[in-house]
């Protein structure tokens, strides 16, 4: 789950602001239309392939993949690649630069000595960005992550300044619905989205970095998730985690920090045949435990305590990279993680409004 | 009580007695600042739309992808670059004539926000600072400048409409947009100019990299610093002005120098007696000194508010001039930064002190016990005026060498100003020397005291003469050059344009639709011109392809030609080339050139009088083999008076063209004649300006002279010759005088005029003029610059005429 995206999208399209704001005053301007985007609801199916391709008339919608590599020399290499669409207005996709779709794309490379970050745009409406659903294919610019026929075989590629990466994804798992069947809540008061993931890839390829070239195998989740609502403007931040368990299990863990009071926390535990149990509130146990200054000077959490007591789960999370800081438009933090303690594993951190 | 102020109350009682003096000093600097400062505020404004007109978009990089034959090409191949991982962004020009009250052209920009780089800016907003949903979304946003707003003569909250019809999106004023100009989105852009899914250019951010060999078939890569320079193709207009205001700036400090002198003189008692009463000289000159900078700072102040009227009033002519020599857009008002106020009265300061220093040193030079000794001062000039004449002579040796050995624009100026300065310093010998002829012919008592009396006048008028002296040399010599490149101008365009339409189709495709329809009109002679743009030696140059037509060497005029020039350029082994193209290439006739892979001869050098660009003329066979990129832009039409009309409107319905694209001979003369005499207006204006100057200084002069010329006529009075035959005198004196001067200003002007035609015109255009004399424009500025000084003595002498006998009487008793 990425709510940050929701913000990120609002900002891009509203206005510049060098870090996240509070939402409403971004989507004031889209008040009126706001109604009229498709809401979610409760109870409605998701349905495959289908719902891989893009949801217009809902407002934003993103297509996320984050993988934890290896190389031969046995170091910790982490790649994300991202696609984010978002609609000026409800309505169904045109021809021509009328389109209500902007697409947005970010890449990350991190790995022993460093994290990169590129970005990249697009408007929907010419063929610059989009995704299709059969064959699978979501793209922008030169990026792309496409498979043969659905999601089950991927390949991705994304380039930044002086990194880029080729990445073949096979799933060894079913597809994960979050919350009560793919519909997520994100806050007590209503807000949610249709969030599904296939976190069971394993990944190789080749991943390079000023002209190095390098052999990597690892794993990847893919995340999809689409909604119209903002976040409750109260909201000021989140924390995200997906975590690969040496066991085989997968566990995605999110909290929305409130302004005051004790921030809405869920998650899901993922068996290692793709069975999930939705998680909520005190299920779930996030403690910062160390902070890490960033280039630009803020401060943001990179070793944690995390506690699912149900599922025998107390790690230590720490960032491979501390400054895995997204130099982009709308910066925040993103990067692999590894963890130990009661259970040891690898995955991704995500964190805003910071 | 403070010494100081002692003393500055001594000082200043000086001016409630003489108001006309302190009347001088101040409009002396005042005028000297408002030339100035006017012409710098013209140049200022003109600079700042410039960096406007670059700045609509700005970004690491220019280099940019155009196609081939130079047109629209589909923004299919954006995409496929994009899908390259090239850093490309699409962007759509045209020009769309937005209908109303006040129609007006516009030059459209339809951008792609998203694909520019973030570190971009577009009038001066920064990419990541645009507000995408406004821009892009319907209805968009139309950016426009104030200026062109209010050129059209609409409110920011109305919404335009094109000539077509079609609504343009709110307007969204941008203060840094240049004029002339509208930035949208590209979709709205397509739309507007009926292009859909057609780009003009694609900008490049990153490093550029070999073409795919498919796309580059169609675009080349042009890279940054290609373009043609605004800043650079205007600089020659702009110091020409600057030079103008320059001379201005002289004339006024000649004026503001004559009055502090004379008011120096005048108090030498005054200074000796507070001396004498224990000031110390420090205080004194301290005194001196905080007195001219009130002058100053008055007649900065006045100065700078008069520059900002004047430069107010020019505007609309310099921005015609620069549109009609360089086709660069200035806005019709003055927007001027705090600085400017501040440097214009810092000039008059700094002129104050260049006028007064000298005085100001002579006092502190003063010998304490020395009478007044206004004759001594007088005698000791003889010395002085050698010394005049030497530097002079210094000066000349500059001019020439300037003459033989420059080759820039600067080198001259350095030629006129030196030439100017040198004619100047050399004018109060000339005139002596003249009267001391004039004297050996002198008979009776009467007729010798009027020419010595006059050689005695000559110190004290002789600023104010050289001023007069400068004033109407560059009178001559500015108006021998505009009216003499007026006549080649009009002789040249009525030879040039001799068809009678003129049609600019909008593509290739429409020009040779309407070429094969108009074939199939009776009598009806079409000359198709084909055009490419090139570079040659970094200089942008139009290459104009024609067909063999006997229209050609009837209409075109040459300036030098090889035998068979026409005949060898129809064969495509031989090229002509414009006059400016060919002094900046050095290419003479019979020399060759490397063009497209083929070697051409040049055959002929013509005149393209206010082209900024350089222009090739070749066989349209050879332009099209050569040049794939060249187009039909032009078709010119030969026809039967009485079908001129309904010809004009079948071709505007049948090919939808609009007034600006198919024009009739009589409106493109009218324009261009429009344009040129705008583009000497502001040239003109200052010139006059400058003429009223020196006739101010000639007779501020004249009057604080007559004040103490009391002195030398009260003994005449005295031994019998009236007070009106006095003034008669005093007048013929002061006309002697300007008529040696205007006889002198004359040759002056007319080696000026031949210095601005030979010598800066080649070097700020490139062209050279023939230098014509036209005898009635001089006797015109001869008298004019009798009158200006009869108009100056006037005044004075009725005074003077006026004195009562006991004013002439007490002369004695005072000099006693």
């Amino acid at each position: 789950m990425k709510p940050s995206l929701y913000l990120l999208i609002g900002l891009l399209l509203l206005s510049a602001c060098d870090q996240p704001a509070p939402a409403p005053k971004s989507f004031a301007g889209l008040g009126q239309d706001a109604a009229a985007f498709k809401q979610v609801t409760r109870n409605q199916p998701l349905v495959f392939p289908l719902d891989h391709a893009a949801h217009n008339g809902f407002r934003i919608e993103w297509w996320y993949v984050t993988a934890n590599l290896t190389d031969r020399q046995g170091r910790d290499w982490g790649a994300q690649w991202t696609l984010f669409r978002s609609a000026l207005r409800p309505g169904a996709e045109t021809t021509g630069w009328n389109s209500p779709n902007l697409w947005l794309g970010h890449a990350a490379l991190t790995g022993p000595g460093g994290h990169q970050s590129s970005e990249t745009l697009a408007r929907g409406g010419i063929g610059q960005a989009g995704v299709e659903a059969r064959p699978f294919r979501a793209w922008i610019n030169d990026w792309s992550l496409q498979g043969s026929d659905d999601t089950g075989r991927l390949q991705m590629s994304a380039n930044g300044k002086g990194f880029n990466y080729t990445l073949n994804l096979v799933s060894t798992g079913p597809l994960v619905l979050h919350g009560a069947q793919g519909y997520s809540e994100k806050s007590g008061k209503g807000q949610a989205s249709y969030y599904y993931s296939q976190p069971f890839y394993q990944v190789s390829g080749e991943v390079e970095r000023y002209g190095q070239r390098l052999a990597v195998t690892g794993v990847a989740w893919l995340d999809r998730e689409w909604s119209s609502q903002p976040l409750a403007p109260e909201q000021s931040g989140w924390d995200w985690f997906s975590l690969h368990l040496d066991s085989g299990a997968k566990l995605m863990l999110f909290r929305v920090r409130e302004q005051q009071g004790a921030p809405y926390r869920a998650g899901t535990w993922i068996s290692a045949n793709g069975a999930a149990q939705a998680l909520q509130g005190e299920q779930i146990q996030l403690r910062e435990l160390a902070w890490s200054k960033q280039d630009n000077g803020r401060k943001v959490p990179t070793r944690w305590r995390v506690q699912v007591p149900e599922h025998g789960v107390d790690v230590q999370v720490d960032a491979l990279e501390p400054k895995a800081w997204m130099q982009t438009r709308f910066p925040y933090w993103e990067g692999p993680v590894r963890f130990s303690g009661s259970v040891s594993g690898r995955g991704y951190l995500e964190m805003t409004g910071y | 009580m403070n010494p100081l102020l002692i003393t500055l109350q001594a000082l200043l009682s000086h001016w409630r007695r003489h108001r006309l003096q302190f009347f001088s000093i101040f409009t002396g600097l005042w005028l000297a600042t408002a030339l100035w400062t006017g012409v710098q505020a013209l140049n200022s404004q003109a600079r700042a739309d410039y960096a406007r007109a670059a700045a609509v978009l700005t970004g690491p990089g220019q280099a940019q992808l155009l196609a081939r034959d130079g047109e629209r090409f589909e923004q299919a191949l954006y995409l496929q670059l994009r899908r390259l991982g090239w850093q490309v962004s699409p962007l759509l020009e045209g020009r769309l004539r937005i209908a109303g009250a006040h129609p007006l052209t516009v030059r459209l920009i339809g951008i792609e926000p998203l694909s520019l780089p973030s570190t971009a800016a577009v009038a001066g907003i920064a990419i990541p600072a645009f507000d995408l949903q406004a821009f892009i979304d319907a209805p968009g946003q139309a950016w426009i400048g104030p200026d062109t707003l209010q050129q059209l003569g609409l409110n920011s909250h109305e919404q335009a409409t094109s000539s077509d019809g079609q609504r343009l999106p709110p307007f969204v004023v941008q203060p840094q947009l240049a004029p002339g100009v509208i930035v949208l989105d590209i979709g709205h852009a397509q739309a507007l100019l009926q292009a859909p899914g057609q780009v003009s250019r694609l900008l490049l951010a990153g490093e550029s990299r070999p073409l795919p060999a498919d796309i580059a078939q169609r675009l080349t890569l042009q890279t940054p610093g290609d373009d043609g320079d605004l800043q650079r193709l205007t600089d020659s207009f702009h110091l020409n002005l600057t030079a103008l205001g320059l001379l201005a700036f002289v004339v006024g400090l000649f004026i503001a120098h004559a009055a502090i002198g004379l008011a120096l003189e005048q108090r030498r008692g005054l200074i000796r007696n507070l001396r004498a009463c224990g000031i110390s000289l420090n205080t004194l000159l301290l005194s001196l000194t905080l007195e001219l900078g009130v002058f100053a700072v008055l007649g900065g102040l006045a100065g700078v508010a008069s520059g900002y009227g004047l430069a107010a009033a020019l505007l609309p002519d310099v921005a015609a001039s620069v549109r009609g020599l360089y086709g660069a857009q200035i806005a019709g008002q003055l927007s001027l930064p705090a600085g400017w106020w501040l440097a214009g009265v810092l000039v008059s300061i700094l002129g104050a002190l260049l006028a007064g220093v000298s005085s100001v040193l002579r006092a502190a030079h003063l010998p304490l016990l020395a009478l007044a000794q206004a004759q001594a001062w007088r005698m000791a000039q003889g010395p002085w005026l050698r010394r005049q004449a030497m530097a002079a002579g210094l000066l000349l040796l500059v001019a020439l060498g300037c003459w033989q050995w420059g080759n820039s624009l600067t080198s001259a100026l350095i030629l006129l100003a030196t030439l100017l300065l040198a004619a100047a310093l050399l004018l109060p010998a000339l005139l002596d020397g003249a009267l001391a002829w004039l004297a050996r012919g002198c008979r009776g008592a009467l007729a010798e005291w009027f020419i010595a009396d006059s050689r005695q006048q000559l110190p004290a008028l002789s600023l104010a003469l050289m001023a007069l002296l400068l004033a109407l040399a560059a009178s001559v010599g500015v108006g021998s050059m505009t009216e003499g490149f007026r006549k080649t101008f009009i002789g040249w365009l009525d030879q040039r344009l001799s068809a009678d339409l003129y049609l600019t189709p909008q593509d290739t495709t429409q020009a040779l639709q309407i070429n094969a329809w108009l074939a199939q009109q009776a009598a009806v002679t079409v000359l198709p011109g084909w055009r490419a743009e090139i570079r040659l030696q970094q200089w942008p140059v139009q290459v104009q392809g024609i067909i063999d037509h006997p229209a050609y060497p009837a209409r075109w005029p040459l300036l030098e030609q090889s035998p068979q020039a026409w005949a060898q350029l129809a064969s495509g082994r031989g090229f002509m080339l414009s006059e400016q193209l060919a002094r900046r290439l050095g290419l003479r006739l019979g020399d060759s050139l490397e063009l497209a892979s083929d070697t051409l001869t040049v055959v002929g050098i013509y005149a393209d009088y206010g082209n900024p660009k350089g222009h090739l003329l070749v066989s349209a066979g050879w332009l099209r083999a050569h040049l794939p990129q060249a187009t039909l832009s032009a078709l010119s039409l030969n026809l039967a008076p009485e079908r001129i009309a309904p010809l004009k409107a079948e071709l505007q319905q049948r090919f939808a063209l609009d007034d600006s694209r198919v024009v009739e001979q009589a409106t493109l003369k009218r324009w261009s004649r429009e344009i040129f005499n705008r583009t000497f207006a502001a040239t003109t204006a200052l010139n006059s300006l400058t003429l009223g100057v020196a006739g101010i200084a000639l007779f501020i002069s004249l009057l604080t002279l007559s004040q103490s010329r009391l002195g030398q006529l009260a003994p005449l009075w005295a031994l019998g010759v009236r007070r009106r035959q006095l003034a008669w005198l005093s007048l013929g004196q002061t006309l002697l005088l300007s008529s040696l001067t205007v006889l002198l200003a004359v040759p002056l002007g007319l080696l000026l005029a031949w210095c601005l035609v030979a010598v800066v015109n080649v070097q700020a255009f490139g062209w050279r003029l023939p230098l014509h004399v036209f005898p009635a424009q001089l006797l015109h500025l001869a008298v004019l610059g009798l009158l200006t000084s009869l108009l100056a003595s006037a005044w004075p002498l009725w005074q003077l005429a006026r004195r009562q006998p006991s004013e002439l009487l007490r002369q004695f008793a005072d000099e006693a």
